[in-house]
Protein backbone atom coordinates (compact mmCIF):
# COMPACT_ATOMS: atom_id res chain seq x y z
CA UNK A 1 0.00 0.00 0.00
CA UNK A 2 3.06 2.06 -0.04
CA UNK A 3 2.40 2.93 -3.71
CA UNK A 4 -0.90 4.45 -2.99
CA UNK A 5 0.05 6.54 -0.21
CA UNK A 6 2.49 8.78 -2.23
CA UNK A 7 0.19 8.71 -4.73
CA UNK A 8 0.81 6.64 -7.23
CA UNK A 9 -2.03 4.94 -9.15
CA UNK A 10 1.10 2.91 -11.03
CA UNK A 11 4.10 2.03 -10.43
CA UNK A 12 6.36 -0.42 -12.42
CA UNK A 13 9.69 -1.00 -12.48
CA UNK A 14 12.10 -3.36 -14.89
CA UNK A 15 9.48 -4.59 -16.83
CA UNK A 16 11.00 -7.02 -19.44
CA UNK A 17 9.11 -9.24 -22.10
CA UNK A 18 10.42 -11.21 -24.97
CA UNK A 19 8.72 -13.64 -27.28
CA UNK A 20 11.41 -16.28 -28.15
CA UNK A 21 13.89 -14.04 -28.88
CA UNK A 22 12.15 -10.91 -29.74
CA UNK A 23 12.12 -8.08 -27.46
CA UNK A 24 9.25 -6.48 -26.66
CA UNK A 25 9.92 -4.39 -23.52
CA UNK A 26 13.71 -3.72 -22.33
CA UNK A 27 13.71 -2.75 -19.01
CA UNK A 28 10.58 -0.61 -18.87
CA UNK A 29 10.37 2.22 -15.23
CA UNK A 30 6.39 3.85 -15.13
CA UNK A 31 5.18 5.97 -12.76
CA UNK A 32 1.49 7.33 -12.96
CA UNK A 33 0.45 9.86 -10.23
CA UNK A 34 -2.96 9.36 -9.24
CA UNK A 35 -5.48 11.51 -10.92
CA UNK A 36 -3.31 12.51 -14.11
CA UNK A 37 -3.55 11.58 -17.61
CA UNK A 38 -0.35 9.60 -18.78
CA UNK A 39 0.60 9.15 -22.48
CA UNK A 40 2.40 6.29 -23.65
CA UNK A 41 3.34 7.73 -26.88
CA UNK A 42 4.93 5.12 -29.56
CA UNK A 43 4.77 4.09 -33.37
CA UNK A 44 3.37 0.75 -34.32
CA UNK A 45 4.96 -1.89 -32.53
CA UNK A 46 7.13 -0.16 -30.14
CA UNK A 47 5.52 -2.27 -27.14
CA UNK A 48 2.41 -0.31 -26.68
CA UNK A 49 -0.17 -3.26 -25.88
CA UNK A 50 1.97 -5.17 -24.49
CA UNK A 51 2.79 -2.63 -21.42
CA UNK A 52 -0.92 -2.27 -21.45
CA UNK A 53 -1.15 -5.87 -21.24
CA UNK A 54 1.38 -6.16 -18.62
CA UNK A 55 -0.14 -3.22 -16.38
CA UNK A 56 -3.74 -4.81 -16.93
CA UNK A 57 -2.63 -8.28 -15.31
CA UNK A 58 -3.52 -10.04 -18.90
CA UNK A 59 0.43 -10.82 -19.75
CA UNK A 60 2.66 -11.96 -16.91
CA UNK A 61 6.33 -10.19 -17.91
CA UNK A 62 9.33 -12.04 -17.99
CA UNK A 63 10.94 -9.83 -15.00
CA UNK A 64 9.74 -6.50 -13.26
CA UNK A 65 7.26 -5.64 -10.65
CA UNK A 66 4.12 -3.83 -10.94
CA UNK A 67 1.81 -1.97 -8.68
CA UNK A 68 -1.65 -1.02 -9.62
CA UNK A 69 -3.87 0.96 -7.06
CA UNK A 70 -1.89 0.02 -4.28
CA UNK A 71 -2.19 -3.72 -5.04
CA UNK A 72 0.77 -5.83 -6.71
CA UNK A 73 -0.09 -6.99 -10.14
CA UNK A 74 1.29 -10.54 -9.61
CA UNK A 75 -0.07 -11.68 -6.39
CA UNK A 76 -3.39 -9.26 -5.78
CA UNK A 77 -4.61 -9.77 -9.55
CA UNK A 78 -8.33 -9.75 -7.92
CA UNK A 79 -7.72 -6.19 -6.45
CA UNK A 80 -5.93 -4.71 -9.11
CA UNK A 81 -9.12 -5.73 -11.66
CA UNK A 82 -11.49 -4.46 -9.20
CA UNK A 83 -9.73 -0.92 -9.62
CA UNK A 84 -9.07 -1.18 -12.81
CA UNK A 85 -11.32 -0.30 -16.38
CA UNK A 86 -9.49 -1.34 -20.17
CA UNK A 87 -10.89 -0.43 -23.05
CA UNK A 88 -8.74 -1.82 -25.96
CA UNK A 89 -7.39 -1.24 -29.33
CA UNK A 90 -9.70 -2.61 -30.97
CA UNK A 91 -13.88 -1.39 -29.80
CA UNK A 92 -14.96 -4.82 -27.99
CA UNK A 93 -18.47 -4.21 -28.12
CA UNK A 94 -21.18 -7.23 -28.86
CA UNK A 95 -22.24 -6.21 -32.43
CA UNK A 96 -25.32 -8.55 -31.66
CA UNK A 97 -26.53 -6.89 -28.93
CA UNK A 98 -28.16 -3.14 -28.48
CA UNK A 99 -26.19 -0.43 -26.53
CA UNK A 100 -28.04 -0.48 -23.84
CA UNK A 101 -27.89 -4.42 -23.71
CA UNK A 102 -24.20 -4.19 -23.74
CA UNK A 103 -23.96 -1.92 -20.80
CA UNK A 104 -26.46 -4.18 -18.70
CA UNK A 105 -24.24 -7.01 -19.95
CA UNK A 106 -21.52 -5.66 -18.17
CA UNK A 107 -23.64 -4.53 -14.83
CA UNK A 108 -24.44 -8.14 -14.97
CA UNK A 109 -21.09 -9.30 -14.63
CA UNK A 110 -20.45 -7.18 -11.82
CA UNK A 111 -23.47 -8.85 -10.17
CA UNK A 112 -24.92 -5.07 -9.55
CA UNK A 113 -28.80 -5.27 -8.85
CA UNK A 114 -30.85 -5.07 -11.61
CA UNK A 115 -31.85 -1.38 -10.88
CA UNK A 116 -28.86 -0.40 -10.41
CA UNK A 117 -27.64 -1.53 -13.29
CA UNK A 118 -30.18 -0.13 -15.06
CA UNK A 119 -30.02 3.10 -13.81
CA UNK A 120 -25.83 3.43 -14.48
CA UNK A 121 -26.93 2.40 -18.28
CA UNK A 122 -29.05 5.06 -18.35
CA UNK A 123 -26.36 6.99 -16.85
CA UNK A 124 -24.00 6.85 -19.01
CA UNK A 125 -25.92 6.13 -22.34
CA UNK A 126 -27.14 9.88 -21.44
CA UNK A 127 -23.59 11.05 -20.74
CA UNK A 128 -21.95 9.74 -24.30
CA UNK A 129 -25.28 10.81 -26.12
CA UNK A 130 -26.45 7.31 -27.32
CA UNK A 131 -29.55 7.49 -25.86
CA UNK A 132 -31.22 7.27 -29.52
CA UNK A 133 -28.95 4.21 -30.38
CA UNK A 134 -29.87 2.68 -27.30
CA UNK A 135 -32.18 0.53 -28.56
CA UNK A 136 -30.44 -0.09 -32.08
CA UNK A 137 -27.64 -2.93 -32.31
CA UNK A 138 -24.13 -2.10 -31.92
CA UNK A 139 -23.34 -3.44 -35.61
CA UNK A 140 -25.05 -0.05 -36.97
CA UNK A 141 -22.71 1.86 -34.64
CA UNK A 142 -20.21 4.16 -36.08
CA UNK A 143 -16.73 4.44 -35.42
CA UNK A 144 -16.84 7.27 -33.23
CA UNK A 145 -20.43 5.53 -31.23
CA UNK A 146 -18.72 2.22 -30.70
CA UNK A 147 -15.62 3.88 -29.26
CA UNK A 148 -18.22 5.41 -27.09
CA UNK A 149 -20.08 2.10 -26.31
CA UNK A 150 -16.69 0.67 -25.37
CA UNK A 151 -15.44 3.06 -22.92
CA UNK A 152 -19.05 3.39 -21.07
CA UNK A 153 -18.71 -0.16 -20.80
CA UNK A 154 -15.73 0.15 -19.27
CA UNK A 155 -17.30 2.73 -17.17
CA UNK A 156 -19.99 0.61 -15.66
CA UNK A 157 -18.19 -0.69 -13.17
CA UNK A 158 -16.89 2.56 -12.12
CA UNK A 159 -12.88 2.29 -12.25
CA UNK A 160 -10.53 3.99 -10.50
CA UNK A 161 -7.86 4.18 -13.01
CA UNK A 162 -8.48 3.56 -16.86
CA UNK A 163 -6.35 1.84 -19.60
CA UNK A 164 -7.24 3.40 -22.96
CA UNK A 165 -5.04 1.41 -25.56
CA UNK A 166 -5.17 3.81 -28.82
CA UNK A 167 -8.33 5.23 -27.77
CA UNK A 168 -8.89 7.60 -30.86
CA UNK A 169 -6.98 5.12 -34.08
CA UNK A 170 -9.18 5.34 -36.78
CA UNK A 171 -11.57 7.84 -35.80
CA UNK A 172 -12.14 10.98 -37.53
CA UNK A 173 -11.45 14.78 -36.54
CA UNK A 174 -14.69 15.32 -34.85
CA UNK A 175 -14.92 11.69 -33.15
CA UNK A 176 -11.38 12.29 -31.73
CA UNK A 177 -12.15 15.67 -30.40
CA UNK A 178 -15.44 14.31 -28.64
CA UNK A 179 -13.01 11.51 -27.18
CA UNK A 180 -10.55 13.95 -25.71
CA UNK A 181 -13.04 15.84 -24.11
CA UNK A 182 -14.83 12.35 -22.42
CA UNK A 183 -11.13 11.77 -21.36
CA UNK A 184 -10.95 15.42 -19.77
CA UNK A 185 -14.23 15.14 -17.96
CA UNK A 186 -13.14 11.91 -16.56
CA UNK A 187 -9.80 12.99 -15.27
CA UNK A 188 -12.26 15.84 -14.06
CA UNK A 189 -14.03 13.76 -11.73
CA UNK A 190 -10.12 12.08 -10.05
CA UNK A 191 -9.86 9.05 -12.34
CA UNK A 192 -6.32 8.02 -13.42
CA UNK A 193 -5.85 7.47 -16.88
CA UNK A 194 -3.15 6.05 -18.90
CA UNK A 195 -3.25 6.46 -22.53
CA UNK A 196 -1.45 4.24 -25.37
CA UNK A 197 -1.11 6.47 -28.60
CA UNK A 198 0.55 6.71 -31.91
CA UNK A 199 -0.32 10.70 -32.46
CA UNK A 200 1.83 13.39 -30.68
CA UNK A 201 -0.93 15.84 -30.95
CA UNK A 202 -2.46 13.66 -28.41
CA UNK A 203 -0.60 12.87 -26.28
CA UNK A 204 0.56 17.06 -26.57
CA UNK A 205 -3.05 18.13 -25.92
CA UNK A 206 -4.28 15.54 -23.00
CA UNK A 207 -1.42 14.28 -21.04
CA UNK A 208 0.05 15.49 -17.65
CA UNK A 209 3.14 13.25 -18.58
CA UNK A 210 4.34 11.76 -21.57
CA UNK A 211 6.78 8.49 -21.89
CA UNK A 212 8.49 8.09 -25.33
CA UNK A 213 8.32 4.26 -26.48
CA UNK A 214 10.58 2.86 -29.09
CA UNK A 215 11.91 -0.54 -29.57
CA UNK A 216 10.72 -1.59 -26.29
CA UNK A 217 12.45 0.67 -24.25
CA UNK A 218 11.57 4.41 -22.87
CA UNK A 219 13.51 6.93 -24.61
CA UNK A 220 11.95 9.69 -22.60
CA UNK A 221 9.71 10.70 -20.05
CA UNK A 222 8.35 14.08 -19.03
CA UNK A 223 5.51 16.76 -19.65
CA UNK A 224 4.99 18.16 -23.31
CA UNK A 225 7.06 21.40 -22.22
CA UNK A 226 10.08 19.28 -21.32
CA UNK A 227 10.12 16.92 -23.81
CA UNK A 228 10.40 20.12 -26.30
CA UNK A 229 12.84 22.17 -24.30
CA UNK A 230 14.99 18.93 -25.07
CA UNK A 231 15.11 19.19 -27.88
CA UNK A 232 16.98 22.14 -30.10
CA UNK A 233 14.93 22.90 -32.57
CA UNK A 234 14.37 26.53 -32.81
CA UNK A 235 15.65 27.97 -35.81
CA UNK A 236 14.34 31.12 -37.60
CA UNK A 237 13.65 30.60 -41.58
CA UNK A 238 14.38 33.58 -43.79
CA UNK A 239 13.71 33.78 -46.97
CA UNK A 240 15.17 36.27 -49.91
CA UNK A 241 14.15 37.55 -53.36
CA UNK A 242 16.87 36.03 -55.27
CA UNK A 243 20.50 34.24 -55.41
CA UNK A 244 22.53 37.50 -55.21
CA UNK A 245 20.78 38.13 -51.32
CA UNK A 246 21.01 35.00 -50.29
CA UNK A 247 24.21 34.63 -50.98
CA UNK A 248 25.25 37.73 -49.41
CA UNK A 249 23.37 36.34 -46.04
CA UNK A 250 24.68 33.36 -46.10
CA UNK A 251 28.65 34.84 -46.10
CA UNK A 252 27.19 36.93 -42.88
CA UNK A 253 25.37 34.07 -41.24
CA UNK A 254 27.59 31.34 -41.40
CA UNK A 255 25.74 29.47 -38.74
CA UNK A 256 23.30 28.47 -41.24
CA UNK A 257 22.55 26.12 -43.44
CA UNK A 258 20.91 27.27 -47.09
CA UNK A 259 18.70 25.81 -49.46
CA UNK A 260 19.17 27.05 -52.97
CA UNK A 261 16.00 25.92 -54.48
CA UNK A 262 13.81 27.64 -51.64
CA UNK A 263 16.12 30.83 -51.35
CA UNK A 264 15.79 30.05 -48.03
CA UNK A 265 18.40 30.38 -44.74
CA UNK A 266 17.54 28.19 -41.88
CA UNK A 267 19.26 29.97 -38.61
CA UNK A 268 18.85 28.01 -35.50
CA UNK A 269 18.52 29.96 -32.27
CA UNK A 270 18.28 29.06 -28.46
CA UNK A 271 14.44 30.08 -29.12
CA UNK A 272 15.01 33.39 -26.62
CA UNK A 273 13.40 36.53 -28.17
CA UNK A 274 16.95 38.23 -27.58
CA UNK A 275 18.61 35.75 -30.14
CA UNK A 276 16.31 36.58 -32.81
CA UNK A 277 16.84 40.47 -32.19
CA UNK A 278 20.68 39.77 -32.78
CA UNK A 279 19.93 38.12 -35.60
CA UNK A 280 17.91 41.05 -37.10
CA UNK A 281 20.55 43.24 -36.11
CA UNK A 282 22.85 41.55 -37.99
CA UNK A 283 20.97 41.15 -40.91
CA UNK A 284 20.44 45.42 -40.73
CA UNK A 285 24.08 45.94 -39.95
CA UNK A 286 24.77 44.39 -43.46
CA UNK A 287 21.93 45.78 -44.87
CA UNK A 288 19.76 42.46 -46.69
CA UNK A 289 16.78 42.39 -47.41
CA UNK A 290 14.75 39.46 -46.56
CA UNK A 291 11.59 38.70 -47.52
CA UNK A 292 9.51 36.27 -45.19
CA UNK A 293 10.67 35.66 -41.76
CA UNK A 294 9.12 32.92 -39.86
CA UNK A 295 10.30 31.47 -36.79
CA UNK A 296 9.82 27.41 -36.02
CA UNK A 297 9.60 26.25 -32.36
CA UNK A 298 9.90 22.43 -32.33
CA UNK A 299 7.10 20.04 -31.81
CA UNK A 300 6.43 16.82 -30.62
CA UNK A 301 7.11 15.25 -34.09
CA UNK A 302 10.87 17.09 -33.79
CA UNK A 303 10.52 15.55 -30.62
CA UNK A 304 10.46 12.59 -30.97
CA UNK A 305 12.99 12.23 -34.14
CA UNK A 306 15.19 13.48 -31.93
CA UNK A 307 14.67 11.33 -29.58
CA UNK A 308 14.50 7.81 -31.47
CA UNK A 309 16.55 9.19 -34.33
CA UNK A 310 13.91 7.67 -36.99
CA UNK A 311 10.98 9.75 -37.98
CA UNK A 312 7.49 8.21 -37.01
CA UNK A 313 5.49 7.53 -39.61
CA UNK A 314 2.19 7.67 -38.86
CA UNK A 315 2.61 10.97 -37.29
CA UNK A 316 4.02 12.57 -40.03
CA UNK A 317 1.71 11.78 -42.48
CA UNK A 318 -1.11 13.38 -40.74
CA UNK B 1 -21.39 -14.17 -3.65
CA UNK B 2 -19.41 -17.83 -3.63
CA UNK B 3 -16.98 -18.65 -6.13
CA UNK B 4 -19.40 -21.00 -7.57
CA UNK B 5 -22.77 -18.82 -7.80
CA UNK B 6 -20.89 -16.23 -8.90
CA UNK B 7 -19.71 -18.50 -12.07
CA UNK B 8 -23.41 -19.77 -12.31
CA UNK B 9 -24.48 -16.23 -12.54
CA UNK B 10 -21.71 -15.20 -15.17
CA UNK B 11 -22.93 -18.15 -17.21
CA UNK B 12 -25.98 -17.30 -16.97
CA UNK B 13 -25.38 -13.71 -18.44
CA UNK B 14 -23.39 -15.44 -21.02
CA UNK B 15 -25.96 -17.38 -22.32
CA UNK B 16 -28.64 -14.60 -22.31
CA UNK B 17 -25.91 -13.11 -24.57
CA UNK B 18 -25.67 -16.44 -27.20
CA UNK B 19 -29.76 -16.52 -26.64
CA UNK B 20 -29.96 -13.15 -28.61
CA UNK B 21 -27.17 -13.94 -30.82
CA UNK B 22 -29.09 -17.02 -32.24
CA UNK B 23 -32.67 -14.94 -32.54
CA UNK B 24 -30.63 -12.16 -34.02
CA UNK B 25 -28.62 -13.88 -36.68
CA UNK B 26 -31.12 -16.92 -37.40
CA UNK B 27 -29.32 -17.97 -40.47
CA UNK B 28 -27.05 -20.03 -37.93
CA UNK B 29 -29.92 -21.59 -36.67
CA UNK B 30 -31.86 -21.76 -40.41
CA UNK B 31 -28.62 -23.49 -41.47
CA UNK B 32 -28.14 -26.13 -39.30
CA UNK B 33 -31.58 -27.19 -39.88
CA UNK B 34 -32.10 -26.86 -43.41
CA UNK B 35 -28.86 -28.24 -44.64
CA UNK B 36 -29.64 -31.66 -42.66
CA UNK B 37 -32.97 -32.04 -44.13
CA UNK B 38 -30.95 -31.74 -47.54
CA UNK B 39 -29.10 -34.65 -46.96
CA UNK B 40 -31.83 -36.46 -45.75
CA UNK B 41 -33.60 -35.78 -49.11
CA UNK B 42 -30.43 -37.00 -51.16
CA UNK B 43 -30.03 -39.85 -49.60
CA UNK B 44 -33.13 -41.38 -48.23
CA UNK B 45 -34.63 -40.44 -51.82
CA UNK B 46 -32.24 -40.47 -53.84
CA UNK B 47 -29.36 -42.61 -53.43
CA UNK B 48 -31.54 -44.71 -50.58
CA UNK B 49 -32.54 -47.51 -52.46
CA UNK B 50 -29.42 -48.39 -54.43
CA UNK B 51 -28.05 -49.25 -50.90
CA UNK B 52 -28.76 -52.51 -49.65
CA UNK B 53 -28.23 -52.44 -46.02
CA UNK B 54 -30.92 -54.99 -44.42
CA UNK B 55 -33.58 -52.64 -43.19
CA UNK B 56 -35.52 -49.97 -44.56
CA UNK B 57 -32.87 -47.36 -45.54
CA UNK B 58 -35.00 -44.46 -43.44
CA UNK B 59 -34.77 -46.30 -40.42
CA UNK B 60 -30.85 -47.21 -41.19
CA UNK B 61 -29.84 -43.79 -41.76
CA UNK B 62 -31.40 -41.46 -39.41
CA UNK B 63 -29.00 -41.89 -36.34
CA UNK B 64 -26.19 -41.29 -39.16
CA UNK B 65 -28.31 -38.11 -39.93
CA UNK B 66 -28.71 -37.26 -36.13
CA UNK B 67 -24.69 -37.16 -35.26
CA UNK B 68 -24.28 -34.98 -39.15
CA UNK B 69 -26.69 -32.61 -37.93
CA UNK B 70 -24.42 -31.69 -34.86
CA UNK B 71 -21.27 -31.34 -37.54
CA UNK B 72 -22.78 -29.61 -39.87
CA UNK B 73 -24.24 -26.77 -37.02
CA UNK B 74 -20.96 -26.95 -35.17
CA UNK B 75 -19.22 -23.99 -37.69
CA UNK B 76 -20.84 -20.76 -36.15
CA UNK B 77 -20.06 -22.02 -33.04
CA UNK B 78 -16.20 -21.84 -34.01
CA UNK B 79 -16.64 -18.49 -35.83
CA UNK B 80 -18.14 -16.81 -32.97
CA UNK B 81 -16.00 -18.10 -29.99
CA UNK B 82 -12.78 -17.02 -32.20
CA UNK B 83 -14.15 -13.49 -32.74
CA UNK B 84 -15.03 -12.90 -29.05
CA UNK B 85 -11.49 -13.72 -28.63
CA UNK B 86 -10.05 -11.60 -31.61
CA UNK B 87 -12.13 -8.69 -31.08
CA UNK B 88 -10.68 -8.73 -27.67
CA UNK B 89 -14.47 -9.54 -25.48
CA UNK B 90 -12.70 -11.99 -23.99
CA UNK B 91 -10.04 -9.79 -22.61
CA UNK B 92 -12.33 -7.49 -21.43
CA UNK B 93 -13.86 -10.20 -19.35
CA UNK B 94 -10.75 -11.34 -18.46
CA UNK B 95 -9.72 -7.95 -16.85
CA UNK B 96 -13.07 -8.01 -14.90
CA UNK B 97 -12.63 -11.13 -13.12
CA UNK B 98 -15.27 -12.62 -14.92
CA UNK B 99 -15.64 -16.30 -14.21
CA UNK B 100 -13.38 -17.99 -16.60
CA UNK B 101 -15.33 -20.79 -17.71
CA UNK B 102 -18.65 -18.87 -18.29
CA UNK B 103 -17.69 -17.51 -22.21
CA UNK B 104 -16.80 -21.08 -23.22
CA UNK B 105 -19.27 -22.58 -20.35
CA UNK B 106 -21.84 -20.45 -22.77
CA UNK B 107 -20.57 -21.28 -26.03
CA UNK B 108 -21.34 -24.76 -25.28
CA UNK B 109 -24.57 -24.59 -23.84
CA UNK B 110 -26.04 -22.58 -26.78
CA UNK B 111 -24.03 -25.37 -29.03
CA UNK B 112 -26.11 -28.14 -27.35
CA UNK B 113 -29.67 -26.77 -27.56
CA UNK B 114 -28.74 -25.43 -30.79
CA UNK B 115 -28.12 -29.01 -32.17
CA UNK B 116 -30.81 -30.57 -30.19
CA UNK B 117 -33.82 -28.17 -32.01
CA UNK B 118 -32.10 -29.25 -35.05
CA UNK B 119 -32.19 -32.77 -34.80
CA UNK B 120 -35.50 -32.73 -33.01
CA UNK B 121 -36.17 -30.93 -37.01
CA UNK B 122 -34.71 -34.09 -38.47
CA UNK B 123 -36.24 -36.87 -36.14
CA UNK B 124 -39.46 -35.20 -37.15
CA UNK B 125 -39.04 -34.71 -40.88
CA UNK B 126 -37.79 -38.46 -40.89
CA UNK B 127 -41.13 -39.93 -39.19
CA UNK B 128 -42.27 -37.71 -42.18
CA UNK B 129 -40.77 -39.65 -44.62
CA UNK B 130 -41.17 -43.05 -42.67
CA UNK B 131 -38.90 -43.31 -39.44
CA UNK B 132 -40.43 -46.29 -37.64
CA UNK B 133 -38.00 -46.53 -34.45
CA UNK B 134 -38.93 -48.99 -32.11
CA UNK B 135 -37.39 -48.06 -28.84
CA UNK B 136 -38.90 -47.66 -25.67
CA UNK B 137 -39.16 -44.77 -23.22
CA UNK B 138 -36.28 -45.67 -21.29
CA UNK B 139 -34.21 -46.21 -24.44
CA UNK B 140 -35.52 -42.78 -26.19
CA UNK B 141 -34.05 -41.02 -22.84
CA UNK B 142 -30.93 -43.30 -24.00
CA UNK B 143 -31.08 -41.75 -27.42
CA UNK B 144 -31.17 -38.53 -25.73
CA UNK B 145 -28.16 -38.99 -23.56
CA UNK B 146 -25.70 -39.80 -26.24
CA UNK B 147 -26.59 -37.29 -28.71
CA UNK B 148 -25.79 -34.69 -26.03
CA UNK B 149 -22.75 -36.31 -25.03
CA UNK B 150 -21.36 -35.96 -28.07
CA UNK B 151 -22.82 -32.07 -29.01
CA UNK B 152 -20.66 -31.63 -25.99
CA UNK B 153 -17.52 -33.22 -26.86
CA UNK B 154 -17.99 -32.34 -30.43
CA UNK B 155 -19.00 -28.92 -28.82
CA UNK B 156 -15.78 -28.15 -26.84
CA UNK B 157 -13.12 -29.47 -29.62
CA UNK B 158 -14.90 -26.44 -31.50
CA UNK B 159 -14.62 -24.29 -28.75
CA UNK B 160 -10.93 -25.14 -28.88
CA UNK B 161 -10.39 -24.89 -32.36
CA UNK B 162 -12.12 -21.32 -32.46
CA UNK B 163 -10.06 -20.42 -29.83
CA UNK B 164 -6.52 -21.58 -31.16
CA UNK B 165 -7.53 -20.04 -34.68
CA UNK B 166 -5.81 -16.78 -35.80
CA UNK B 167 -9.07 -15.51 -37.86
CA UNK B 168 -12.82 -16.41 -37.55
CA UNK B 169 -12.61 -17.39 -41.12
CA UNK B 170 -10.02 -20.26 -39.99
CA UNK B 171 -12.20 -20.76 -37.22
CA UNK B 172 -15.04 -21.86 -39.31
CA UNK B 173 -12.86 -24.54 -41.35
CA UNK B 174 -12.88 -26.10 -37.94
CA UNK B 175 -16.18 -27.90 -39.43
CA UNK B 176 -14.70 -29.46 -42.31
CA UNK B 177 -13.44 -32.19 -41.16
CA UNK B 178 -16.29 -32.47 -38.97
CA UNK B 179 -18.77 -32.56 -41.74
CA UNK B 180 -16.61 -34.87 -43.57
CA UNK B 181 -16.03 -37.53 -41.10
CA UNK B 182 -19.68 -38.94 -40.55
CA UNK B 183 -19.02 -40.10 -44.66
CA UNK B 184 -16.35 -42.05 -43.47
CA UNK B 185 -18.40 -43.89 -40.97
CA UNK B 186 -21.19 -46.34 -40.86
CA UNK B 187 -23.55 -43.29 -41.00
CA UNK B 188 -24.85 -44.07 -44.67
CA UNK B 189 -23.73 -47.17 -45.70
CA UNK B 190 -22.02 -50.31 -43.14
CA UNK B 191 -18.62 -49.88 -42.75
CA UNK B 192 -17.99 -53.57 -44.15
CA UNK B 193 -18.88 -52.85 -47.46
CA UNK B 194 -16.00 -49.61 -47.69
CA UNK B 195 -12.48 -50.17 -49.49
CA UNK B 196 -9.64 -51.80 -47.72
CA UNK B 197 -8.00 -49.28 -45.14
CA UNK B 198 -10.82 -46.80 -44.96
CA UNK B 199 -12.93 -49.81 -43.76
CA UNK B 200 -10.41 -50.18 -40.76
CA UNK B 201 -10.52 -46.14 -40.36
CA UNK B 202 -14.78 -46.49 -40.31
CA UNK B 203 -14.84 -49.32 -37.89
CA UNK B 204 -12.89 -47.87 -35.28
CA UNK B 205 -13.16 -43.84 -35.53
CA UNK B 206 -15.79 -42.40 -33.07
CA UNK B 207 -18.69 -41.58 -34.93
CA UNK B 208 -19.31 -45.19 -35.66
CA UNK B 209 -19.88 -46.66 -32.62
CA UNK B 210 -21.92 -43.40 -31.61
CA UNK B 211 -24.25 -43.69 -34.43
CA UNK B 212 -23.99 -47.51 -33.71
CA UNK B 213 -25.56 -47.64 -30.42
CA UNK B 214 -28.10 -44.70 -31.50
CA UNK B 215 -28.92 -47.41 -34.22
CA UNK B 216 -29.23 -50.30 -31.20
CA UNK B 217 -31.58 -48.04 -28.93
CA UNK B 218 -33.53 -46.84 -31.71
CA UNK B 219 -34.48 -50.65 -33.50
CA UNK B 220 -34.80 -51.69 -29.12
CA UNK B 221 -31.74 -53.67 -29.76
CA UNK B 222 -29.61 -51.76 -27.53
CA UNK B 223 -25.96 -53.57 -27.31
CA UNK B 224 -23.37 -52.62 -24.14
CA UNK B 225 -20.20 -53.07 -26.59
CA UNK B 226 -20.80 -50.01 -28.66
CA UNK B 227 -22.45 -47.99 -25.96
CA UNK B 228 -19.02 -48.16 -23.46
CA UNK B 229 -16.87 -47.53 -26.36
CA UNK B 230 -19.07 -44.50 -27.43
CA UNK B 231 -19.11 -43.22 -23.98
CA UNK B 232 -15.47 -43.80 -23.92
CA UNK B 233 -15.05 -41.85 -26.81
CA UNK B 234 -17.64 -38.79 -25.54
CA UNK B 235 -15.51 -38.50 -22.26
CA UNK B 236 -11.93 -38.75 -24.06
CA UNK B 237 -12.92 -36.07 -26.56
CA UNK B 238 -14.62 -33.51 -24.32
CA UNK B 239 -11.61 -33.78 -21.94
CA UNK B 240 -9.15 -33.18 -25.00
CA UNK B 241 -11.47 -30.50 -25.98
CA UNK B 242 -11.85 -28.95 -22.82
CA UNK B 243 -8.28 -29.03 -21.28
CA UNK B 244 -6.93 -27.56 -25.00
CA UNK B 245 -9.87 -24.56 -24.79
CA UNK B 246 -8.57 -24.19 -21.12
CA UNK B 247 -4.71 -23.93 -22.01
CA UNK B 248 -5.85 -21.71 -25.03
CA UNK B 249 -7.74 -19.48 -23.13
CA UNK B 250 -5.27 -18.98 -20.41
CA UNK B 251 -2.50 -18.64 -22.71
CA UNK B 252 -3.63 -15.97 -24.86
CA UNK B 253 -3.01 -12.59 -24.34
Amino acid sequence: MVAAMDGSAIAASGLRKAYKDKIVLDGIDLHVRTGTIFALLGPNGAGKTTTVNVLTTLLTPDAGKVVVAGHDVATETKAVRAAIGVTGQFASVDDLLTGEENLLMMADLLHLPKAEGQQIADRLLDRFELVEAAGKLAASYSGGMRRKLDLAMTLVGEPQIIFLDEPTTGLDPRSRRTMWEIIQELVADGTTIFLTTQYLEEADQLADRIAVLDQGRLVAEGTAAELKRRVPGSHVRLRFADRYELDVAAQVLHEASRDDEELTLRVPGDGGVRSWRALLDRLDAHSIEVEELSVHTPDLDDVFLALTGHGNKEVSAR
Amino acid sequence: MSVISASVADSATMLRRNFRHTTRNPLALFNAIFMPIVLMFMFVYVLGDAFSVGTDYVDYATPGLIITTICYGISPTATAVNSDMTTGFINRLRVMHVSRAAVLNAHVIATTLRSLVAIAFIIGIAFLMGFRPSASFPEWLGVIGIVVLTVVAIGWLTVAFGLAAKTPQSAGFAAVPLMLLPYLSSAFVPADKMGPGVREFAEHQPFTSIIETLRGLLTGAPSAGPAITAIAWCAGLTLIGYLWARTTFTKRG
